[in-house]
């Protein structure tokens, strides 16, 4: 095992995770400050994985804003494959580079004698064609030649196919890429890798092997109280109070699509733009549209806003 | 520090959680370089690198808390700080009841653990037992009849011989003594048992769990007990997932490498045909279509309740399935079983056709007129019955109607091939129209089958 530090210094790095990360505005839990923590510390990418919008992506931003590292993302899809993913050789113009020189070819050849000749001072020339100058980096590629290294956002894993994953081994677990005419690319400085996942499929065994696996669930009440303090400075804390009480409140309803920590930013948004003290019942009603997003989860809700706006005003009184 | 997190990586393979030893050697790094100072962090961590899923997680925490409850992460430092203090502590507090000089005399000539049990030095006692369970090596506890044998190995190794000898000599002695040894003795056997039973709980889980579902899987489905069927139906939806990871695949492939020159040349063609622009030849499969005829009559009412669940299954990893249940007549079931859940489904099929005498001439006659035209040469017949018809006209001919329209036709029949064709089973003359035959008993041999005729279509 390598040297280490001492732990009680690594307490206070995940500490300073933790504070780094509130700087920009990501109200980060223990767990995921230790993950982002570990993840330097032994080198590793972190797999993320949750429900929509409890800020995945978000996590990946801050980090890359609090260490002022470029931030490359690749978005996932059905179908990427490697030419859009990691590279692809600039076939038009290698192209337009063979028509242009094919006037010159008579005067390099023009000293020869025999085809074999021709031949052999041909290959002096060596693959002009397939050298860096030829090669189109795409996000992968981006990420390993960043000189300073940055925070590869690899998103929504689980939408590319599966054989898109075996390609990603290289690059987690040795942090460098092979391309077959010009060999193996190393990182500069290896790159802080995020991935995230909706679990809309099972991700392969090799590639959770090599990632630590980090969970996003919805938030507990006070962390969401202080994620949206952070994010919508203007709400009064009372109104902050019964907002979150009442999306805790509306989690527990057997819905389509649960609310998450991104539309209660919104909500908290749209109340403070709509200059509200307190939590109604009308406004509630009016604005539910923001917090559901399916005809049907608004209408389980409906019925049940009288008692929540209720239970979170009196959770004020206590709280 | 290092010994611990390895019994904790056995636990956890236990408790179900795949721990490969890339993976533990992460931990390790992780450990290493957080600590152990923080229980949380290090919890968290061991979760992070370990854990692959939500379920591992919730698994591997409860793990985590059971493991970590009697051993101290820093344990090794902290016991050798604490057990002098105890020891002398201890022994004041014996020292001053007991206030006579001579038992402790003849105290010395009992052997070590006797020594212990009457001293009570829980501190002594609970390291002894751990000494103990890992001479006997408890770890590799695996099934629940282990328990006996393993808590006996565990009072010899502590030297329970000695202490029978010395309590037979103490009952003539000293009877009140022999008393109190008695009663420290039983109270051993206790604290053994519990942490042989804590032991199996750690380690043994994921065997026994493997062993019950080894059992089940080549159990007959048509003998299942009712208190199992709960279980089977989780078998059995494990076998369907694992189908769907298999097969749900995309089945569009772009055959790379493969140059389109038709349509290259075709593409390119304002450029005088110098290809700026190049098509790539793909490659068309056969999508799965699959026409499932279920029997839900009375004779294989417990099975069909499996083959349905199976049914409904297969509607998440094709596309193109279309299902019929018969018993009497037949009716066509693939909206029910796309719709709603397995079970309500199940109880509106059953409730519909289920539980009649079976009919299969006429069940037929009702595909024939209605459905045919569902089989096309791409289709896969899969019919799920026992072919007992009570002695109606099989109506074979249709049989061979549809086989000669089919790409395939797959029978499978939940009776063993001894049975095929006595008492009223219509058996081998449907057989003759079939391409595969296969008795289906069992929830492994259901799996096989289905796996068998997706895969024909990869």
């Amino acid at each position: 095992m390598a040297a280490s530090p001492a732990p009680s210094s690594a307490i206070a790095a995940i500490a300073a995770v933790e504070a780094g990360l509130a700087a920009q505005g990501y109200i980060a839990s223990r767990q995921i400050a230790t993950a982002v923590y570990l993840s330097q510390a032994i080198d590793k990418p972190i797999l993320v994985e949750g429900p929509a919008g409890v800020g995945k992506t978000e996590l990946a931003k801050a980090i890359a804003a609090w260490r002022g590292l470029k931030m490359i993302r690749l978005q996932c899809y059905e179908g990427l494959d490697e030419a859009k993913a990691l590279y692809e050789w600039k076939y038009a113009k290698q192209l337009l580079y063979t028509q242009i020189l094919k006037d010159k070819l008579g005067e390099v050849l023009g000293g020869a004698q025999t085809l074999h000749a021709a031949l052999s001072q041909l290959h002096d020339f060596g693959d002009v064609f397939f050298s860096k100058e030829f090669v189109e980096p795409r996000p992968l590629l981006q990420a390993l030649l960043e000189p300073e290294g940055c925070v590869l956002l690899i998103d929504e894993i689980d939408k590319s196919d599966a054989e898109f994953e075996s390609l990603l081994l290289e690059i987690l677990s040795d942090f460098q890429v092979t391309i077959p005419e010009l060999g193996s690319i190393a990182a500069a400085s290896p790159p802080t890798v995020i991935l995230t996942s909706n679990s809309e499929r099972n991700l392969g065994d090799a590639l959770k092997r090599r990632c630590l696996h980090l969970h996003i669930g919805f938030p507990e009440q006070r962390l969401e109280e202080r994620i949206v303090e952070s994010r919508v400075p203007g709400i009064s804390q009372t109104l902050r109070r019964q907002l979150v009480a009442f999306i805790h409140d509306i989690r527990s309803l057997d819905l389509k699509k649960q609310p998450s920590v991104s539309e209660t930013i919104d909500w908290a948004r749209v109340l403070v733009l709509l200059q509200a003290a307190e939590l109604g019942h009308d406004l509630v009603k009016d604005t539910l549209n923001v917090l559901l997003k399916y005809e049907s989860d608004i209408e389980v809700a409906l019925p049940q806003v009288t008692t929540f706006v209720a239970k979170a005003q009196r959770q004020n009184i206590f709280g | 520090m290092q010994e611990n997190l390895h019994r904790f990586f056995r636990a956890a393979r236990g408790a179900g959680v795949h721990v490969s030893p890339a993976e533990s050697i992460d931990a390790m790094r992780a450990v290493a370089s957080i600590g152990l100072s923080d229980r949380t962090v290090l919890r968290d961590s061991l979760l992070l690198t370990l854990a692959k899923s939500e379920d591992e997680k919730k698994a591997l925490g409860a793990c985590f808390d059971l493991f970590f409850a009697h051993v101290d992460p820093a344990q090794p430092e902290a016991k050798d700080d604490e057990a002098p203090q105890d020891a002398a502590s201890s022994e004041a507090q014996t020292a001053q009841p007991s206030d006579q000089p001579v038992q402790d005399e003849a105290n010395a000539e009992l052997g070590p653990l006797a020594q212990m049990l009457l001293a009570q030095n829980t501190a002594d006692i609970s390291a002894a037992i751990a000494n103990a369970s890992s001479a006997v090596g408890l770890s590799e506890i695996r099934y629940f009849t282990q328990r006996g044998l393993f808590s006996s190995r565990m009072l010899e190794t502590m030297g329970i011989q000695r202490l029978r000898d010395d309590l037979d000599a103490l009952n003539d002695r000293n009877p009140a003594q022999a008393e109190r040894l008695q009663a420290a003795l039983d109270g051993l056997r206790d604290t053994v048992r519990d942490a042989v039973a804590q032991a199996l709980a750690l380690y043994g889980r994921e065997e026994t769990e493997n062993l019950r579902h080894e059992i089940l899987r080549n159990a007959q489905l048509s003998r299942i007990e009712p208190r199992q069927v709960a279980e089977m139906r989780a078998l059995i939806r494990q076998i369907a997932r694992r189908l769907r990871e298999r097969y749900s695949k995309p089945r569009k492939r772009q055959r790379r490498g493969h140059l389109d020159v038709r349509r290259t040349l075709r593409r390119n063609a304002a450029w005088g045909s110098v290809p700026f622009l190049t098509a790539w030849k793909r490659r068309h499969r056969d999508r799965p279509k699959i026409v499932a005829l279920c029997d839900v009559s009375g004779s294989v009412a417990r099975v069909s309740d499996f083959f349905l669940l199976l049914i409904h299954s297969l509607h998440d990893v094709v596309s193109d399935v279309r299902s019929f249940a018969f018993s009497g007549h037949l009716i066509e079931v693939s909206e029910i079983l796309e719709q709603k859940s397995a079970e309500e489904a199940m109880a509106e099929i059953m409730h519909k056709v289920g539980f009649g005498s079976s009919d299969y001439g006429s069940s037929l006659v009702d595909f024939e007129k209605q459905f045919m035209a569902a089989v096309t040469p791409q289709t896969t017949v899969i019919v799920l019955g026992d072919a007992r018809s009570n002695k109606l006209d099989p109506r074979a001919d249709i049989l061979k109607a549809i086989a000669e329209r089919a790409k395939r036709v797959v029978w499978l029949n939940p009776e063993g091939r001894m049975t095929w064709g006595w008492g009223d089973s219509e058996m081998p003359r449907y057989q003759t129209f079939c391409n595969v035959v296969r008795p289906c008993a069992t929830a492994q041999q259901l799996e096989r089958a289905v796996s068998d005729i997706v895969s024909a279509y990869q």
